[in-house]
């Protein structure tokens, strides 16, 4: 390893996208193919009286994008985090890249539940950045300490990552030096430094201020264009529509309509979902 | 000039009395307090019911009791059932019981303080609860119980002088010795206040130290 490979941050650290050598470090390891890679059957869960999910279904390929709208309150981050077990459901069953087919209907084991986040990573509203790491500590905790990866290897991957989202120079600051966008795509290469096979993506923008938004949806943009499989919940239609190859309109715990990005924004079948674009699209009519 | 002289001469006695008795006595105590504190915080916040109960009740009882108590069942009370402790083992018993107990309600605050998604961040990383507790949770409760947990050991140190009363030799018993042998009971005993006084500002300023490593972290 010459003495300039671990950080280029010297040069102003700026996104200056992958250099020839080796593979773009924001590449999935798992090349897109026409597999299933997750799904979801008959998701249900309530909190108290309230039924939030009836019976919710979703199936991703490998290296699709699928994005789930919806007005808060539909269900879709308790779809989303019932995907990794951050959410428990009543009844339903979860399965990702082949692994077993989680039944939420019956009492589900630590084993299990470890087994179904392995296979997968999240992107938080609030980022949920470790406060007390710096931003490479925060990157290389996951493969150190729970995937056993050597620390050097972690923490050359780690700059690599992060200098390709542009973050290089931010390696050792801690989160409260960053900005909100600094911060989420820290959060991104977090998700990304556990070589998921799937991308979970909360809101990622919701907590940010507008001009911060597109430097983060940029990144998630190039994330679906290596080929990336993430399943986004997301208020953000301009992304729904450049990035999705599926988009799903949520109301009251039920998937009310789903389709090409094309077809739910230019000529939605159901009226809700109709009401729910104009709402967002055009506010002030 | 002879009480000046008496002053002088009894300063390192009570000194010494202070760094081989106060202090050792305090710090022990205080160790062995926060590691049943933490054991009880988890308890209490555990959804366990009947765990939770039990260290509820723990807190409850040493809350609501006496130290000076507390001491005395333990040194003088436990015999009668035929268990004798030596009183440097009885006190330490009874203090870290003590800290103990009040120590467990600062942790378990200082845990609760911390935002649910810090577990949930954990979690999709991959960890257990174990492994997220020790390296995300305690770290960031630290900081929140720092200034508390300085609270309580301040409030220790002074504290052990009632092991005077149970025969450890501490600087309070040292203190009451030389008073009794001199009658100079008034400059002996602000002698002692002065020199506990001294210790406190010594520790005052290195819960500073300790709060300010904490804070690098957080915006200011």
């Amino acid at each position: 390893m010459s003495p300039t490979d671990r950080d280029g941050s010297a040069n102003d650290g700026a996104a200056n996208g992958s250099d020839a050598s080796g593979p773009d470090p924001l590449a999935p390891d798992h090349a897109p193919d026409d597999s299933v890679l997750l799904e979801a059957r008959g998701i249900r869960k309530s909190f108290g009286d309230n039924q939030v999910l009836r019976s919710i279904d979703l199936e991703v390929r490998r290296g699709e994008v699928v994005v789930l709208i919806g007005p808060s309150g539909s269900g879709k981050t308790t779809v989303l985090r019932s995907l990794n077990g951050l959410e428990t459901p009543d009844a339903g069953t979860v399965s990702i890249a082949g692994g077993p087919s989680l039944d939420f209907a019956t009492p589900v084991s630590k084993a299990q539940r470890y087994a179904l986040r392995d296979r997968s990573a999240m992107v938080f509203q609030q980022h949920n950045l470790f406060p007390h790491m710096t931003v490479i500590e925060n990157v290389i905790e996951g493969p150190v300490r729970v995937q056993k990866v050597p620390k050097s290897r972690a923490v050359a991957e780690a700059s690599a990552l992060l200098e390709r989202v542009g973050l290089a120079e931010k390696r050792d600051a801690y989160p409260f030096e960053l900005s909100g966008g600094q911060q989420q795509r820290v959060g991104i290469v977090r998700a990304l430094s556990l070589k998921p096979q799937l991308l979970l993506f909360d809101e990622p923008t919701s907590a940010l201020d507008p001009e911060l938004v597109g430097e983060v949806l940029q990144v998630i943009k190039e994330l679906a264009d290596e080929g990336w499989t993430m399943v986004v919940v997301t208020h953000e239609l301009s992304f729904a529509r450049q990035a999705a190859d599926e988009v799903l309109f949520m109301d009251g715990g039920v998937v009310v309509e789903r389709g090409a990005p094309e077809q739910i924004f230019t000529k939605p079948t159901e009226e809700r979902t109709r009401r729910f674009l104009d709402r967002i699209l055009r506010p002030l009519d | 000039m002879t009480e000046w002289q008496l002053v002088l001469d009894s300063f390192w006695p009570l000194f010494w009395g202070g760094l081989s008795g106060t202090i050792p006595l305090a710090v022990a105590s205080f160790a062995l307090g926060l590691v049943i504190a933490l054991g009880v915080a988890l308890m209490r916040i555990s959804r366990n019911r009947v765990l939770s109960s039990i260290a509820r009740c723990y807190i409850s009882v040493i809350r609501g009791t006496p130290l000076l108590v507390q001491l005395f069942v333990i040194f003088y009370g436990m015999p009668s059932i035929g268990i004798t402790i030596d009183p440097w083992p009885s006190a330490i018993i009874a203090f870290s019981l003590n800290v103990g107990g009040y120590a467990a309600e600062v942790i378990r605050a200082a845990i609760l303080s911390v935002p649910k998604g810090q577990w949930e961040a954990g979690y999709t990383i991959g960890m257990s609860p174990g492994t997220t507790l020790t390296r995300l949770i305690l770290p960031q409760a630290a900081r929140v119980s720092v200034p508390p947990l300085s609270n309580t050991f301040i409030s220790l140190v002074k504290d052990t002088s009632l092991a005077s009363l149970i025969l450890v030799t501490e600087m309070f018993r040292v203190a009451q010795q030389i008073a009794a042998f001199s009658r100079e009971f008034l400059l002996i005993y602000i002698e002692a206040a002065l020199i506990y006084w001294l210790f406190c500002l010594v520790l005052s300023s290195g819960q500073n130290l300790i709060e300010k490593r904490l804070d690098r972290y957080v915006a200011h």
